[in-house]
């Protein structure tokens, strides 16, 4: 099985080859209209054909590395290193993405998959999708070329082969671990789509808009992807990791997180171009950037430039990723001063108050944004080249300079879709803004005088600060969105005679992408007002002997038994935990703690009791070596449900937008 | 809405939140009942596991431990807060601070952020007045009659919202 994914991976290599070079060949002979033996035309289809085959053969090559996991092949380094026997199936898929081989694999994979849908769909403009198609082929001849050359997946074991496995990390070994990559992945490889299309349509002077069009559905669902990555990682770190977060602005989170900031703000001002014909300098470089920064999260991950505990495979690929980029961005330059004049702007903002500026506001912040967690990320590198002193980029230093700014933009949020086009009154300034405004100072006071604070025990604190100004911001602009949800539910209700539900529907039918946006905002304001919990966040860790008691909030914890388990793929320590609220015993809790019988490598499993107010979070620390009792640490999180119920909305709201808009009757007539 | 209106818009809501922040940061007092706390947070466990000493949870970690001691004794010793985090600085390195300190190189961590935000808004709210002044303004809304400007924000919303072209 290994010479069969080594083969595939080779003959994959060749046909990406030939389909960016037969391809590129086609599309230059198109241009110039040169005489050649073949027909570009039938150049060009055969190149889309070695695109197809192609994927088959990735496909084969994926197919191969996991059925040698599951085969339990130990001659295969890889598996040696990333599986064992009595590793359960489903993490055995895992193993296709635990290390740097298999990630990269799946990296090539993913991209063959877009490919393919890609080619499929030729025939919507054959020009355009022979563009893009030949570029997502040199992205692909570079993964192709890595894992042939650099990090090969299928490289044999020397000498004599084991009998069993390392075993997966023991980290990976989460049921969330077996979807939050792929999810990750899509994201990251889909942003590869919009970019060869940008870059395809930059290079043949595309006219019009209509490639945005395309695109569209493309770049929503790729950053669909990338945002339930995102959460699906927080939600393991929270419930893994047993250190009572989900965020801890490690490298290889802010690698995630980057390309989404970029990927947004494209998805915001795209929309500018498609009304009004502008920013399209900024669009390109915005689709350009956010794919370099997807391969700029690879190097950080995989080259090991920053020190991070997601880091899993480490190697010396650095310089391939650099030199790609290179290589990539020199293009990206080359063929926007080639062809700057066709981006030339249709129009310019009337105004700073207008819905315009506000997209060209939340383009800035979130750019800002980007550069802060970029620069985050990089300065302890610059710090150590220029002054020989490396430091640490911490929470601290992202709360005090991040958090401001993500509070601006939820403002922005509530203030944009309150705004007209091109320009408004004061006086309408004042009708749209009066209602969320009261609700954010309702907001503020109420939660002052809950006992939400700027200060504590005396002193200024500025978490409680940030979410004082948090769940006021978030009133407010939750309250904008409901606001011109229900006026143009209230036109529609008028205009049918149905009632206002009725109405807000068919609302959203006739502009699926305007209110699925509204629906996914209302999402971003829950999942801040979740995050914004984070600053009430109570702990309590004690050494618990049997009917030892723990109080933390309104929960009593009492040790019932404290006892050991043993599987075949790893050992546990666990106590039983009655807890009871008001005197009476509500619910059981198990925290555990696991050590992994190949690795001998602690786990820890969380036990969290969620409900929509608070988590309770409760971790076996282990037992102490001296009494053997054991440790007991409990957090009480408030609105962290939030945070996954935000994202629950903020999915339906990118499918509604995903879904195509039904004209009304008339409309539908007159066209 | 002239631009002088619309500046001095702006200029009142400016001061009205910077009242505000003034006004919460000012009800702090000086008490510092929960430094222990607040100092784990602001310090790094050493032993490499890139995590805030204070929410370090290895069992047994070989550094954690005695930095908690050590930073328990510092303030009842009354050293105040810069005094512990530069003693914690001489004996760990730079790297025991969870954030840049605010003086030399690291000056720079906690400026760049703000100095790029500050000068892409200052630039951008530059251009689109040059822009705006540029562009032929529209006849002002503030004189017409409030009638005619609710039927044209009724027809704007009732033809805006049957198009698909976003917001």
């Amino acid at each position: 099985m290994a010479t069969f994914g080594s083969l595939s991976l080779l003959i994959a290599l060749a046909l990406a080859a030939y389909n960016l070079l037969a391809g590129a060949l086609a599309l230059r002979l198109l241009a110039t209209g040169q005489p050649a033996r073949i027909s570009p035309e039938r150049l060009a289809e055969t190149a889309r054909r070695a695109g197809i085959a192609g994927f088959a053969a990735v496909t084969a090559a994926a197919f191969a590395l996991v059925w040698s996991v599951f085969a339990n092949d130990f001659s295969i380094t890889y598996i040696m290193e990333h599986s064992n026997r009595a590793l359960p199936g489903a993490y055995k898929f895992s193993a296709l993405w635990s290390g740097q081989e298999g990630s990269l694999l799946l990296w090539a994979w993913l991209l063959g998959i877009y490919g393919f849908v890609l080619r499929l769909r030729h025939k919507t403009d054959v020009r355009l999708y022979a563009f893009a198609g030949v570029i997502l082929a040199g992205i692909q001849v570079f993964f192709l070329a890595v894992l042939n050359f650099a990090a090969p997946p299928f490289a044999l074991m020397k000498g004599a082969i084991p009998e069993d496995g390392n075993g997966l990390n023991p980290l990976l070994q989460y049921p969330e671990m077996v979807i939050h990559p792929p999810m990750l992945y899509l994201g990251y490889v889909g942003f590869s789509v919009p970019f060869a299309f940008a870059l395809g349509a930059l290079m043949m002077r595309y006219p019009g808009e209509k490639w945005i069009k395309i695109t569209r559905v493309w770049t929503l669902v790729t950053w669909l992807f990338l945002t339930c990555g995102i959460f699906l990682g927080m939600h393991w770190a929270y419930a893994v990791l047993g250190w009572g977060g989900y965020w801890g602005w490690d490298p290889v989170e802010n690698a995630s997180f980057m390309p989404w900031q970029t990927g947004t703000a494209f998805l915001h001002s795209v929309m500018m171009q498609e009304k009004k014909g502008m920013m399209k300098s900024w669009n390109v470089w915005l689709i350009f950037s956010t794919f370099l920064l997807t391969l700029l999260g690879t190097l950080l991950t995989r080259a090991g430039l920053v020190s991070s505990v997601h880091a899993f495979a480490q190697s010396s690929i650095g310089t391939w990723f650099v030199a790609f980029m290179v290589i990539v961005l020199a293009v990206c330059i080359f063929t926007y001063i080639l062809q700057r004049r066709h981006l030339k702007t249709e129009h310019h903002l009337e105004s700073l108050v207008s819905r315009e500026s506000s997209f060209l506001f939340n383009n800035l912040v979130l750019l800002t944004a980007c550069f802060v967690i970029l620069w985050g990320t990089l300065f302890p590198i610059l710090s150590e080249y220029v002054v020989g002193n490396k430091v640490t980029m911490g929470a601290p230093w992202y709360n005090a300079v991040a958090v401001p700014i993500g509070i601006f933009l939820l403002f922005l949020t509530g203030v944009g879709p309150l705004l007209p086009w091109r320009s408004t009154s004061m006086r309408a300034i004042k009708r749209n803004f009066v209602a969320p405004v009261i609700a954010l100072w309702v907001t503020a006071i109420v939660c002052l005088l809950a006992g939400d604070r700027p200060w504590k025990d005396g002193a200024f604190d500025a978490g409680n600060f940030y979410a004082l100004v948090a769940f006021a911001v978030s009133a407010g602009v939750f309250t904008a969105i409901v606001m011109e949800f229900m006026r143009g539910a209230a036109v529609i209700a008028k205009q049918t005679g149905r009632n206002l539900l009725v109405g807000a529907w068919l609302l959203t039918r006739r502009n699926t992408r305007r209110y699925g946006g509204y629906i996914i905002h209302i999402g971003v304001v829950i999942v801040v007002i979740g995050l914004a919990g984070a600053a009430f966040n109570r702990t309590n860790e004690s050494e618990m002997a049997l009917h030892d008691k723990m109080t933390i909030g309104p929960y009593t914890l009492e040790c019932v038994g404290a006892t050991q388990d043993t599987n075949p793929n790893y050992d546990s320590q666990y106590a039983l935990l009655d807890v009871s609220k008001g005197g009476k015993v509500q619910f059981q809790m198990a925290p555990e703690k696991r050590v992994y019988t190949v690795s001998m490598q602690p786990q820890t499993m969380v036990a969290i009791h969620s409900v929509p107010s608070w988590d309770l979070y409760v971790v076996y620390e282990g037992s102490n070596p001296d009494t053997g009792q054991p440790i007991i640490k409990a957090f009480l999180n408030p609105l962290v449900g939030w945070i996954w119920a935000g994202l629950v909305i903020l999915v339906f709201g990118t499918l509604v937008a995903l879904v195509p808009s039904q004209l009304p009757a008339a409309q539908k007539g007159g066209q | 809405m002239g631009a002088s209106a619309r500046f001095g818009f702006w200029m009142k809501a400016l001061q009205a939140t910077a009242v505000a922040v003034v006004v919460c940061f000012s009800l702090g007092a000086t008490d510092a009942g929960t430094r222990y706390n607040t100092l784990n947070h602001h310090l790094m466990c050493t032993c490499g596991c890139a995590e805030i000493l204070g929410e370090c949870n290895h069992v047994g970690c070989p550094n954690s431990t005695g930095e908690l001691k050590e930073l328990r004794a510092a303030i009842d010793e009354g050293k105040t807060d810069q005094q512990i985090m530069d003693v914690f600085e001489a004996k760990y390195g730079a790297v025991v601070l969870a954030a840049p300190t605010a003086k030399g190189f690291d000056l720079v961590a906690w400026i760049a952020p703000f100095a790029v935000f500050a000068a892409a808004m200052l630039g951008t709210v530059l251009l689109v007045r040059r822009w705006s002044a540029g562009t032929p303004q529209l006849a002002s809304t503030e004189d017409v009659d409030p009638a005619v400007t609710a039927l044209r924000e009724k027809i704007r919303r009732e033809t805006d919202t049957g198009n698909d072209g976003g917001y």
